[in-house]
């Protein structure tokens, strides 16, 4: 903002005042990277057998840390680490007191949150904005809605003995790396499972500070087993006989993978995989928030998010208006430092994801639609990539259909209710949606007929551990959070049998 | 002055007071002063129908779109987190500063006190000649002729609440009066109270013809409509007072006389602020904003400048089109301006009272 | 969309229907038993006529199969034959091919939005009807039972009553199930979000081979009870009982397409459904060794729920919730609350 301030308030400025608000970067040694982390198993941090890897911080390209990386030995060795603290410790605990160390690790993180958000930042590039008010206090309520759980198991509608599967074999994305493993961990350890995790390959940070809050918290060694590596390794651990149980969260192709491997083997199987949301706005609309809601939906985390709204449905009779306040309200989306505090479009998380986003948007401008980009500046250091807005897209365009995970709206247009439903659903994935109507009746009846698993009305991106999440179709099947989450990860009684079920296994 | 090129658009197709209780209660003055100088810009033609008749402007101010509370609370408490720090609040200390409506509207006030605060009004911070001066200082209406001399030749403006402020309840002659007697003492910008009553009655035609009615009185003279937000109960009516107001040829639109709790809050600005963008794209036209009354902080200020800079746009980051109606605030924003000068905490007994 | 308009049109002649299913039981229950014999050709039957003093020569039934509420032959125009416990020639059931399971596919989704957005209340009487129909040709099952499969006719008379009380068991979870499984989620924040469970879709199911009657039923009943429609591959070597379940289905009121009944090999349509890209589930029951693995693996390909049970089923027992649960999906809903008004200075 220029000085111009002892003029008169009674005639305008002749120029605009700039106001360019001062870089305001959260200090990245709270953080506290070290050099190198190791991997965590069997209650202690232990080199893995596999070479060392750096993470790196990708809104500098610069080398984050250095990570050892497990072999599958090592991935043996956690799943043995786990079995005995199963057999040993973990199911001998009572519920009551397994909750205690659950309630003990939400509050470990809650008073390193501050760390852990900038460690999220650091590692992952999302906006330490997000990493601070979403990510971290999200990831302490998951643990402290399931600490609760752990004596109630009886109540949570699995019959009155519901127990543990075993060994949990989890293996989660990048793109929220902490929370994800909450989401993971939390409910495994509630029902009384012990954990062989393994974060992606590009965030491994996060979880290996929360490994440390689990170390101090006194966690027995072996409940909750951290392996590091890449595809390879999780590839091994999900078919490794010795787990009972497969949860993975990450892209449909991998999934289906999964659950093919998993064929015939009886393990119990969730799965959370990729999206292509609608976001349906109706000219009844209440079209300010119904704005926002498009920009949280589609630009929260840089797109990086499986239940992003990213496909907008504007009822043709607001289509204009709406398309020009969000171009309005997109511009002031402020893109770059993740660490600054104004930030609110970060880095995108790899060189790898970026490309994909480049390309499949480059196919967008082939097929005929017409591309709109904020003119925010873009870093010279980092993977950037900036708000994008396609307009006159078509149903049959490869980005209305496949799951861009970026920054990336593809806008269509519909005329009716019916319309709208109909090319909502017409995708074979189903994992969430939103509604966009100041009319109570057409909320309800589109939540009904949205074959999806999250529907946000007038919200979008809402999340709690209170309420189930997870999609239709090809999706994934499963839930995590609330009762339905509980499920995953507990056995109940089979239908027709003295033994207990292991419904859901492939 | 601005309201010079403003005058020059004057509105030949402006409908004026159009409704019953305009016409059958205006008294000869009103139309004498008023018939020969109407300042509202034209109405373009797509939004002449909206105020043909009182059927028309309900259901135009019903066919707004809606406010989700959630979602605008969301978005105000959002970007209530933006992190404003060294030259960039620096800057906006300084803008807030010039942005001050400061205020006095007590029984009590004397002439003593009006000079007090006139003398604070321009130089907020006596020991440093670079503070901004305020951009006006509010009165009652018999208390403007104090101000007026106290702040001539300072480019400082004389704000007077009209129309039976704070609860407008009287009749359009009296308002009129009250108007021409601030105006004759030397105000140079008019805050009117919306009639809240006939408001919540779905009235609006009423309430439209006042504001219509004080604008014509008000000649060249800028006008702050204030809606009483309090009052309205809802964001959706915070959004049909806005562009009432708007169309009934506010210049400004103010939150709050700040004798009601709640007077101004971060989510109501927000609408208020969407409200003149969206009246800016539908007109042309730029009408300015006032939040007034529970901005004690300088904090809070920054807070309403980015709500200014993100939802109305960088072009309201101008005294002429965004103030702050405030009696304590001016203090807090010396304290942290010099915070920012000095570089150690201040404490009140450094800041000069009014 | 078509099918959207179906629960619409469809609405007015269920609530005359289960009117008129009411009335019914009424004139079923003054007849009890009243049932006509089987009318499969058992050893002696295929030889003379069994029943009583009459002379006359039985009318033999044509097994066919059931798709959309309608009795069609196989496309493919095969047949083969069903022998009783000692080698008889009891009937040609229809060969199933994978077209038919196409067709049964199409059939069940064309059904799916209407059964699926019926009320409860509407399901509820549905299913409980097929039980009245049930109960009403006892006999005739009894009888198939004990001709068709050489079960012991007290043992027989317990499986038909066990499936008569499976069907008015599950009759009674159709309201309940939103109850049991869904919840109100007390989230932090301003908002009111609620879990509720919905059908998975069309569910591919393969009925027990060795329990006929019993064992479908107690596979297809959890299945549409919550408002999925089925395509069942029945018993290959005891498939009567279901097409005669057919019948009943067909006098109960159970919209057309809800249940589709393929008698045949699960061998040759089995990965035709499994990998069908219509069908969202499957259930493995009546599938045992690599085939059940083949076709738990060809439904990863589309990301189906797939369930198994856990170990061998003994039918006879009381169900849990393992089958209901195993096809539904949780929808979570959420909308913001609160903002009554702005006078308390905060909305909520």
């Amino acid at each position: 903002m220029t000085t111009n301030t002892t003029g008169s308030a009674m005639a305008p400025r002749s120029t605009t005042a700039v106001w360019d608000y001062a870089p305001a970067p959260e200090s990245a040694a709270i953080g506290h990277i070290k050099d190198r982390y190791q991997m965590f198993v069997g209650g202690q941090f232990v080199d893995g057998h596999g070479s060392d890897v750096a993470t790196i911080n990708p809104a500098t390209e610069q080398d984050l840390a250095q990570v050892s990386w497990a072999s599958t030995d090592d991935v043996d060795d956690a799943v043995r680490a786990a079995r005995r603290a199963y057999t040993a410790v973990w199911s001998k605990l009572s519920g009551l007191d397994r909750g205690k160390y659950l309630f003990r690790i939400a509050r470990g993180i809650q008073e390193r949150a501050r760390e852990l958000a900038v460690v999220e930042t650091l590692d992952n590039g999302k906006p330490i904005k997000e990493s601070r008010d979403a990510d971290i206090p999200t990831a302490a309520a998951h643990f402290f809605y399931h600490a609760g759980w752990a004596d109630k198991l009886q109540h949570a509608g699995y019959g009155p003995h519901p127990h543990a599967l075993g060994v949990a074999g989890q293996v989660i994305p990048w793109n929220f790396p902490l929370l994800m493993a909450a989401w993971k961990i939390a409910p495994a350890l509630a029902a009384g499972n012990t954990v062989v995790i393994k974060p992606a390959e590009s965030t491994p940070l996060s979880i290996l500070v929360l490994a440390e809050i689990m170390a101090d918290a006194g966690l027995p060694e072996g409940v909750v087993n951290i392996v590091t590596g890449a595809g390879d390794i999780g590839s091994y651990l999900v078919n490794h006989p010795g787990i009972d149980k497969v949860a993975f969260t990450g892209s449909t192709a991998v999934g289906k993978r999964i659950q093919q491997s998993l064929a015939g083997t009886g393990k119990k199987l969730t799965l959370e995989l990729g999206g292509k949301a609608a976001n349906i706005v109706f000219d009844d609309a209440p079209l300010d928030q119904a704005v926002e809601g498009i920009v949280n939906g589609v630009y929260f985390n840089q797109g990086h998010v499986c239940c992003a709204g990213t496909r907008l449905l504007v009822q043709e009779s607001v289509a204009e208006e709406v398309i020009s306040k969000l171009q309005d309200r997109i511009t002031t989306l402020r893109l770059g430092d993740p660490m600054d505090k104004n930030t609110d479009i970060g880095a995108i998380n790899s060189k790898q994801q970026l490309s994909k986003i480049t390309e499949l948007t480059a196919v967008g401008d082939d097929e005929g639609a017409v591309r709109w980009t904020s003119p925010c500046p873009i870093p010279d250091k980092g993977f950037f990539f900036p708000p994008t807005v396609f307009t006159n897209v078509s149903q049959s365009m490869r980005i209305a259909r496949e799951e861009i995970f970026g920054p990336v709206l593809s806008v269509l247009t519909f005329r009716t209710p019916d319309e709208a439903v109909i090319k909502a659903n017409n995708t074979p994935y189903g994992l969430s949606a939103g509604v966009w109507t100041e009319k109570g009746s057409r909320i309800l009846g589109m939540a009904t007929a949205l074959r999806a698993g999250v529907v946000w009305a007038n919200t979008f991106n809402r999340f709690d551990p209170t309420a189930a999440f997870g999609g239709y179709k090809e999706s994934g099947f499963g839930r995590e959070g609330g009762t339905s989450g509980l499920g995953a990860y507990l056995e109940s009684a089979d239908d027709y049998s003295d033994s207990d079920s292991n419904e859901g296994a492939v | 002055m601005g309201i010079n090129a403003r005058a020059s658009l004057a509105d030949t197709l402006s409908p004026g007071p159009a409704f019953a209780t305009a016409t059958t209660t205006p008294t000869a003055g009103v139309v004498a002063t008023s018939a020969p100088t109407l300042t509202r810009p034209a109405l373009p033609a797509h939004l002449i129908g909206a105020v043909a008749d009182e059927a028309a402007l309900k259901r135009f101010l019903h066919g707004l779109p809606g406010v989700d509370p959630v979602g605008v609370e969301a978005r105000s408490a959002a970007l209530a987190t933006r992190s404003i720090k060294k030259e960039s609040k620096m800057a906006a200390l300084n803008l807030a500063i010039s942005m001050v409506d400061l205020t006095t509207l007590e029984g009590s006030d004397t002439p003593g006190k009006v000079r007090s605060l006139c003398a604070k009004a321009r130089k907020p911070d006596p020991d440093d000649p670079t503070t901004p001066h305020a951009a006006a200082v509010c009165v009652y209406p018999d208390r403007v002729q104090i101000a007026a001399q106290e702040l001539a030749g300072t480019g400082i403006g004389i704000a007077s609440v009209a129309t039976a402020f704070p609860s407008g309840r009287s009749s359009l002659p009296i308002k009129l009066a009250d108007t021409r007697l601030a105006i004759e003492s030397g105000a140079t910008e008019i805050d009117m109270v919306i009639d809240r009553g006939a408001f919540l009655a779905g009235e609006y035609g009423k309430v439209y013809d006042d504001i219509a009615a004080i604008k014509a009185e008000c000649g060249g003279i800028r006008l702050k409509v204030i809606l009483e937000t309090g009052e309205l109960a809802t964001y959706d009516n915070v959004r049909r007072a806005s562009w009432l107001a708007m169309l009934a040829g506010a210049d400004f639109i103010k939150t709050s006389t700040g004798k009601i709790s709640p007077a101004a809050t971060l989510p109501v600005i927000h609408v208020m602020l969407q409200a003149v963008r969206d009246w800016r794209e539908a007109t042309g036209q730029q009408v300015a904003v006032k939040p007034a009354g529970g901005i004690r902080t300088a904090k809070d200020a920054i807070r309403y400048l980015v709500a200014v800079h993100e939802v109305a746009g960088p072009e309201w980051l101008d005294p002429y089109y965004f103030r702050f109606g405030a009696s304590s605030l001016l203090s807090d924003l010396i304290m942290q301006r010099r915070k920012q000068l000095d570089g150690h905490y201040w404490g009140p007994d450094y800041v000069t009272v009014a | 969309m078509a099918a959207r308009s179906t629960p619409k049109k469809a609405a007015p002649k269920k609530a005359a229907t289960e009117k008129a299913a009411v009335q019914q039981v009424k004139v079923q229950r003054a007849t009890p038993a009243a049932a006509p014999s089987t009318r499969v050709r058992s050893a002696s039957a295929s030889a003379q006529p069994t029943t009583g003093s009459s002379t006359a020569v039985p009318v033999l039934k044509t097994y066919k199969l059931f798709i959309g509420g309608a009795f069609p032959r196989s496309e493919s125009g095969r047949t083969y034959p069903v022998h009783g416990p000692h080698g008889d020639f009891l009937a040609n059931a229809a060969q199933s091919s994978r077209k038919d399971a196409r067709d049964a596919v199409v059939a069940a989704r064309k059904a799916f939005p209407g059964w699926s957005h019926a009320t409860a209340y509407n399901r509820c009487q549905v299913i409980y009807r097929i039980a009245e129909m049930l109960q009403g040709r006892r006999a005739e099952f009894i009888d198939l039972l004990v001709t068709g499969e050489g079960t012991k006719p007290k043992a027989a008379s317990q499986t038909v009553d066990t499936a008569i009380d499976r069907l008015v068991h599950y009759a009674g979870w159709t309201d309940k199930i939103a109850a049991v499984f869904g919840s109100s989620n007390p989230v932090a924040g301003p908002f009111f979000s609620f879990s509720t469970p919905e059908p998975t879709g069309v569910v591919a199911a393969f009925a027990p081979q060795d329990d006929s009657l019993l064992g479908l039923i107690s596979v297809i009943a959890p299945i549409i009870t919550s408002g999925n429609t089925v395509v069942v591959i029945t018993s290959a070597t005891h498939p009567l009982p279901a097409v005669t379940l057919a019948e009943v289905l067909a006098t109960s009121d159970v919209p057309g397409g809800v249940v589709n009944i393929l008698t045949g090999e699960a061998a040759e349509m089995g990965t035709h459904l499994a990998t069908h890209a219509d069908v969202n589930a499957l259930d493995l029951t009546g599938v045992e060794g690599d085939l059940r693995t083949d076709l738990a693996r060809d439904a990863a390909g589309t990301v189906k729920r797939v369930y198994i049970p856990k170990g061998a089923s003994d039918f006879s027992k009381t169900p849990g919730t393992a089958r209901l649960r195993a096809f539904l999906e949780t929808k979570t809903v959420w909308h913001p609350t609160g903002a009554v008004s702005l006078a308390g200075g905060t909305s909520y």
